[in-house]
């Protein structure tokens, strides 16, 4: 016990330890005020694409139900009429909904889906305050017409980009306040987009 | 002067007034220095978000705690329970009655009161304040803050006795126990350098004094729950809280006093007292309260043997001797008093 009181030299480690780190740049980011950029290929929320003509890319098909390892996805499929076409096959899915609480966002219906209709965006902000919003209906999932196609998985830049620990600043960064808002959601999906070929021009270059 | 027209009562209810506020206002801020300061060495900012550089996360804390709900167990003892913050925070509030903070060019001392028996005051009241948390832990009828309360009483009489002795070295040196001669005495010279020692033992038996890390076994959340305060909520939590940084504030200020030269300038020469001595007496006591969080982000929590074995074994032969070879020297020389 006298050894450990007495031992002046382990204080003075100690005491010269916690005053430096003082000092040390922190790894703290201010999270909704600053942004990490995330991995290219980061699993976050579901959306349902549309062809360039507007058209879904959704056939009803049931694969990516299928597949589910987590029993999360719904598809009711329909027929199309020739007044009502709303994808290009014979079917469309006139329910989709994803349960996003029991989702693992393994990303294997991604891998089912025959027309790379269903994929997963870098999206992580879901939060609510009740359970009920987290069944995501075709009125969330699907992406608005004014905002595009959305964007296949495999055009998303491959690899981990070298600025993985880059800090985005505030200003770059989609408020966190319009992830909630739905009527937002092609402004976010734009920035999303604006973000990630910049990350891919960025790779590309050197080649 | 005009002043001594007013009557007594009404200056010392200003002057009480004022050293409240501001030790208050200390409080508030100097638990949020704690938790910035631990959070740097942590590699954390701190609290950031309420106010710029989180400077009103006082106040948030301070709403937060009123609007709590305020629960006493049924197995407490009810009057007790309710009393024993208040003890503990009144003892904390009424050392500040004399502790002078700077000295007016005339010798008048900046307290709101002048005692002369000032240093056994302090530690009179200082001791009644164990009654808050002894009680406390008692009345909470409940095992965990009983046990919280059995440690603080016996944490508290061991190391009050060495702290005693480590100040009776100053008292010898100035031959009086009022604060003021004892910063008078220290214009040439601080305590610190000829009571090195018993300044090492002050400023160890000071923080188990005031139950902080690496002495804080009358809390020790990681065995005892929250200690003596498990049962307490809201504002009487909050009271426990002020007392116990009111606590450290006073010892921080009475080891500026006893040792570290009160008011006095470092370097002979510079002017001191007035405003210029109070911030010299800010700067040593702010100094003192930074080695508290500094102590408490480095070191881990004293075994309870241990605690007691340092305290009557290291501790109180070594303050003894201290005690002694200052008597003696004194005796020897008298002069150098
Ligand atoms: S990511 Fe995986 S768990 Fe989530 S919906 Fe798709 S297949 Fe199911
Ligand atoms: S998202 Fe793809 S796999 Fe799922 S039903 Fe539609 S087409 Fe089929």
């Amino acid at each position: 016990m006298r050894k450990n009181l007495f031992n002046v030299g382990a204080l003075m480690r100690g005491f010269s330890t916690t005053f430096s780190y003082m000092f040390k740049k922190m790894p703290t980011i201010q999270y909704p005020s600053v942004k990490k950029q995330h991995a290219p290929r980061f699993h976050g929320l579901h959306e349902l694409r549309r062809y360039d003509d507007g058209k879904e890319r959704c056939i009803g098909c049931e694969l990516c139900a299928i597949a589910c390892p987590a029993n999360a996805i719904t598809v009711i499929g329909a027929e199309n009429t020739p007044e009502d076409r709303r994808s290009p096959g014979e079917r469309y899915a006139a329910r989709y909904e994803i349960d996003e609480l029991r989702c693992i966002f393994c990303g294997l219906c991604e891998e089912a889906c025959p027309t790379d209709a269903i994929v997963l965006t870098p999206r992580f902000e879901m939060a609510d305050y009740r359970r009920g919003a987290f069944v995501y209906a075709k009125d969330r999932l699907l992406v608005p017409p004014e905002a595009g196609t959305g964007t296949p998985p495999d055009e998303r830049p491959n690899g981990i980009p070298a600025d993985l620990g880059g800090v985005m600043r505030a200003k770059d960064t989609v408020d966190i306040a319009e992830g909630y808002d739905a009527t937002n959601r092609g402004h976010i999906l734009r920035t999303q987009r604006r973000g990630l070929a910049a990350l891919r021009q960025t790779q590309d270059e050197p080649r | 002067m005009s002043v001594s027209a007013i009557p007594i009562w009404i200056v010392v209810l200003i002057k009480s007034a004022v050293v409240l506020g501001v030790v208050i206002t200390t409080f508030a801020y100097s638990m949020l220095a704690e938790r910035k300061v631990m959070g740097w060495m942590q590699l954390r900012p701190g609290p950031n978000r309420v106010g710029p550089w989180g400077l009103l996360q006082p106040a948030a804390d301070a709403v937060k705690m009123i609007f709590k709900e305020d629960l006493t167990p049924d197995t407490a003892d009810p009057l007790i329970y309710r009393l024993a913050p208040f003890i503990s925070l009144i003892c904390a509030m009424g050392v500040f009655a004399i502790i002078p903070f700077s000295a007016s060019a005339d010798g008048t001392l900046w307290s709101v009161g002048n005692v002369n028996a000032g240093i056994l005051f302090i530690f009179a009241i200082g001791s009644i304040g164990v009654y808050g948390i002894s009680l406390a832990g008692w009345a909470s009828g409940s095992k965990f803050p009983l046990l919280g309360s059995v440690r603080s009483t016996a944490q508290m009489i061991s190391y009050e006795l060495s702290m005693t002795m480590s100040v009776i070295g100053v008292l010898i040196l100035t031959g009086s126990t009022a604060l003021g001669d004892i910063v008078n005495a220290q214009l040439r010279l601080w305590f610190v350098i000829p009571q090195i020692i018993g300044f090492l033992i002050y400023v160890i038996t000071a923080v188990a004094e005031t139950n902080r890390a690496p002495f804080d076994l009358v809390e020790a959340e990681t065995e005892l729950v929250g200690g003596f305060h498990t049962e307490y909520s809201g504002l009487r939590f909050g009271l426990f809280f002020i007392a116990e940084y009111l606590n450290m504030i006073t010892v921080s200020c009475l080891a500026t006093l006893l040792f570290l030269g009160g008011w006095n300038s470092p370097i002979p020469g510079l002017p001191s007292g007035g405003f210029v001595g109070l911030g010299w007496f800010i700067l040593k006591a702010a100094a003192f309260l930074f080695f508290y969080i500094w102590l408490r982000s480095t070191l881990p929590r004293f075994r309870y043997d241990r605690l007691m074995d340092f305290g009557w074994k290291v501790l109180l032969p070594v303050a003894t001797l201290n005690l002694i070879l200052t008597a003696v020297a004194v005796a020897v020389w008298p002069t150098h008093a």
